[in-house]
């Protein structure tokens, strides 16, 4: 089938705003997103600039608003979003060329909520040991692959960056809940301050845009309770 | 005008073994981690079923056999001491992860979770033992993140997204790298005391493949070019479950769960291939077996893939067959339910880009290209060896896929790449940094960024109407074909040729990008540039081996020869259409070769 994809453009050394181009080219209904614009930049338009990787929605590099949804151009299929596609950089965060954007805030706000295990005993021979249902508590959570899929789609995150965002809160709900680690109070500290999870308006846009299914907007609540009640059950 | 830097010690790469080897050796060495992608974009992410350790937190389980197992997978050419060290390092190496808060899945009494793997036995009964210590079926995503988390907690220093072009050497040691920064084509200078490469594999040569756009061998084709061997380049594996066209990996795990490879007949054909553990035999034998039933006309509807069957049912009826057991003694039954907590990742591909349910429907699997067992030849120590006599490069270190220190021979074992970059990871940096204590700077030269500018001047200036797409294309078909599961002498000669011819329309390229900023068609074009100089060592190597062993499984000499080639490849790019071929011995501690049988 033949397929329009309308690309948003911007070279900072070339253009002084943002245009669209738009490329036709024969592709199945079964192909990639990621494929058409490999494609796209293999034999029509060498500039076409995007980040990708592992192709299969595991690595998180290539966030786009596919049709106006944040969505991994890599876990995209053609017959998904139709024979017209229109793929813009995801919003929040400065674009730097075509869907190339500034990553860095984004990290900045993940390295803000101690995203990172603590447990200050010294270490048994073997295993901590953890029963699998306190292992199931934090499970959805420790699938974050951190594309900035949910957080540039937060029209809180959108208003103020420097909210954390919902992906940097999924990943503080993951060490949170897990019965081995030591360092909720300080992270749930964090996070209830001014730029924290009350920044949360339960817009769910988060979870609809998460391709891992992650319930990001749960979590958020989850966590607003455990900072009213100081109980993490 | 270039960016100077300097620390003691640099990683090139941030996958597991870079993570590893820079949280070791920023313990005690001032240390920094330049990789082309953002850490947590490593391919180790991709990993999924498990990491070894024969911790028997179900049933018996002793390193040795390990040990044991790795090396007949290997159909005898691993270096047997750096195998029995790996495996009595691992089961450390696994609950120094669960100390950094790995997430493991858990037995009921709370212990990390195990299931049988391809190849992992009980040696005394020859049956499968769990040994794969797994995070449902993302172990390698928990793994990465969770050093990365460690990292960050560290302070690691990080240049994400600088791609390293170049290794420097001053008076025979290694004296730092020339890298540039993506996102202003700025060239770096990062001058070092020790270097570790831990750039990751490079299975992007062949047309069908589990790896990433970025596994493009940077390491090696960087190595090479300084006049640096590669080792074993001949053996690469083919994984015999990825998803059928995509080459997206379905984990090994799929068939420790109980799943079973059927052909066109509904047969359960690998009892006739490895009567004692079937679908659990090691990969480069399930993938001949694959090949050979697609060739005898048993492929799916004709078709060149198979089905993977892990219908609930399905697996309850062979398993009941195996006489295949719970822990308790009990008949080993699964149900959906089960099967999508324990492979989430799994069913959730193959419903995306397959439209199949695996609860409900069979997956169609072939081949696919998936791990270099070849690599930048190390010693145990993890230092680089620059010849056939084991001679060390001073201050030059390697790691994970992209060494060789020849733990995985001619064929490597599921889940002992995450055993391998974790404990040989973790002795880079150690070792490194103990390196860079007793050493000093070595004084750079002025034109240092030379080589690195020469290289990209070259693609960026180059005139003709050659594109990178496209040699890529043909690059990765003549391979696949050629240079892949099965391969014969006229096929791995053509292929050798077409390598060279296309390394020749390389040099008439043009690009349409002549920007700075994030100029990905130049980085493109400078990858291609790394693998076609791997495709041709590799096609080279592959082409002088005449017998089969592991992944080189030559049609011309079906059997292994033990008087001629149990030795290890080494191969110099010396120039045009020159690929120099040495060999070095194996190192042969406890278990003399014997015929492989599973």
């Amino acid at each position: 089938m033949q397929v329009t994809l309308k690309v948003y453009r911007y070279n900072p050394e070339k253009d002084k705003k943002p245009h669209y181009d738009t490329f036709t080219l024969e592709a199945d209904p079964t192909e990639r997103v990621l494929d058409l614009m490999e494609r796209i930049k293999g034999l029509q338009d060498g500039t076409l600039t995007f980040r990708r990787s592992c192709a299969h929605g595991v690595c998180g590099s290539d966030a786009m608003r596919i049709n106006g949804v944040n969505r991994l151009a890599c876990k995209t299929l053609v017959q998904d979003v139709g024979k017209k596609i229109t793929v813009e950089p995801i919003l929040g965060l400065p674009v730097i060329k075509d869907m190339i954007v500034d990553m860095e805030p984004f990290f900045e706000n993940y390295r803000s909520v101690m995203p990172y295990f603590v447990n200050n005993d010294p270490p048994p021979n073997g295993e901590r040991l953890q029963s699998p249902e306190e292992r199931e508590r934090f499970d959805d959570t420790t699938k974050c692959i951190l594309c900035a899929a949910c957080t540039t789609s937060c029209p809180s995150f959108w208003a103020n960056g420097k909210y954390v965002g919902p992906s940097a809160i999924v990943n503080a709900h993951r060490f949170i809940f897990d019965s081995r680690d030591q360092a909720a109070k300080e992270r749930l500290e964090i996070l209830a301050g001014q730029f924290g999870v009350y920044r949360c308006r339960t817009i769910f846009n988060c979870t609809l845009a998460c391709p891992r299914e992650i319930q990001i907007t749960k979590a958020i609540g989850e966590i607003k309770e455990a900072i009213a009640t100081g109980n993490l059950d | 005008m270039s960016n100077q830097h300097q620390y003691e010690v640099i990683v090139v790469g941030a996958g597991g073994a870079g993570l590893m080897a820079a949280l070791y050796a920023s313990r005690s060495a001032n240390t920094a981690v330049i990789s082309k992608l953002y850490p947590t974009r490593s391919h180790t992410g991709a990993a999924q079923g498990g990491i070894s350790a024969a911790i028997g937190n179900y049933e018996e389980d002793r390193p040795e056999w390990h040990t044991y197992d790795t090396v007949k997978g290997s159909d005898y050419l691993a270096d047997q001491d750096t195998v029995e060290f790996m495996c009595n390092e691992s089961p450390k190496a696994v609950y120094e992860l669960e100390h950094m808060g790995l997430p493991f899945s858990r037995t009921p009494e709370g212990k990390i979770a195990q299931r049988p793997f391809g190849g992992h036995t009980n040696n005394e009964t020859g049956r499968p033992v769990r040994r794969a210590c797994y995070a449902a079926d993302r172990t390698g995503h928990m793994i990465l993140q969770t050093l990365y988390q460690q990292c960050i907690k560290n302070k690691v220093t990080f240049y994400d997204e600088f791609q390293v072009l170049d290794l420097l050497v001053v008076n025979g040691k290694a004296a730092g790298v020339v890298a540039i920064e993506l996102a202003t084509s700025e060239i770096h200078i990062f001058h070092a005391k020790a270097v570790i490469f831990a750039t990751g594999g490079h299975g992007r040569i062949w047309e069908i493949t589990s790896n990433a756009y970025a596994n493009t061998g940077d390491g090696i084709a960087i190595t090479l070019r300084r006049g640096l061997p590669a080792e074993d380049m001949e053996f690469f594996q083919f994984h015999p479950t990825g998803i059928y066209r995509l080459g997206i990996l379905i984990t090994e795990g799929v068939r420790g769960e109980g799943g079973v490879l059927i052909n066109d007949k509904g047969e359960r054909f690998m009892d006739r291939y490895a009567p004692h553990v079937k679908d659990l035999a090691s990969r480069d034998v399930v993938s001949r077996a694959e090949y050979i039933e697609m060739k005898e006309g048993r492929g799916i509807g004709g078709k060149r893939y198979l089905y993977l069957d892990a219908r609930p049912e399905t697996i309850n009826k062979y398993a009941a067959i195996d006489g295949r057991t719970n822990p308790d003694g009990t008949p080993y039954t699964i149900t959906g339910e089960e099967l999508l907590k324990k492979l989430p990742d799994i069913i959730d591909f193959c419903r995306t880009y397959l439209g199949v349910d695996p609860v409900t429907q069979p997956m169609p699997v072939q081949p696919t290209a998936h791990y270099a067992m070849g690599g930048i030849p190390t010693n145990i120590k993890t230092e680089v060896i620059i010849d056939e006599n084991n001679t060390v490069m001073p201050g030059l270190y390697a790691a994970g896929e992209v060494a060789c220190v020849s733990v995985h021979g001619a064929n490597r074992l599921g889940t002992n790449s995450l055993v391998d970059l974790v404990v040989f990871g973790k002795h880079a940096g150690i070792n490194a940094a103990e390196y860079a204590r007793g050493a000093d700077f070595e004084p750079l030269p002025a034109d240092a960024a030379d080589f690195a500018r020469q290289q990209l001047d070259a693609i960026r200036h180059s005139k003709g109407d050659e594109k990178v797409y496209q040699i890529g294309l043909e690059m990765k078909q003549v391979m696949f074909d050629h240079v892949g599961v099965f391969r014969t002498e006229a096929g791995m000669t053509e292929a050798l040729a077409k390598i060279r011819e296309l390394k020749e329309r390389f040099k008439h390229i043009h690009l349409e990008d002549s920007g700075t900023v994030f100029n990905t068609e130049l980085l493109s074009a400078w990858e291609l540039s790394n693998l076609l100089d791997l495709a041709e060592v590799t096609a080279a190597s592959a082409v002088a081996r005449r017998e089969s062993r592991g992944a080189h499984a030559h049609e011309d000499y079906p059997k292994r020869d033990d008087v001629n080639w149990l030795k290890h490849t080494l191969a110099w790019l010396r120039g045009k259409d020159d690929v120099e071929l040495r060999y070095k011995p194996v190192v042969i501690t406890k278990y003399q070769p014997k015929e492989r049988v599973y």
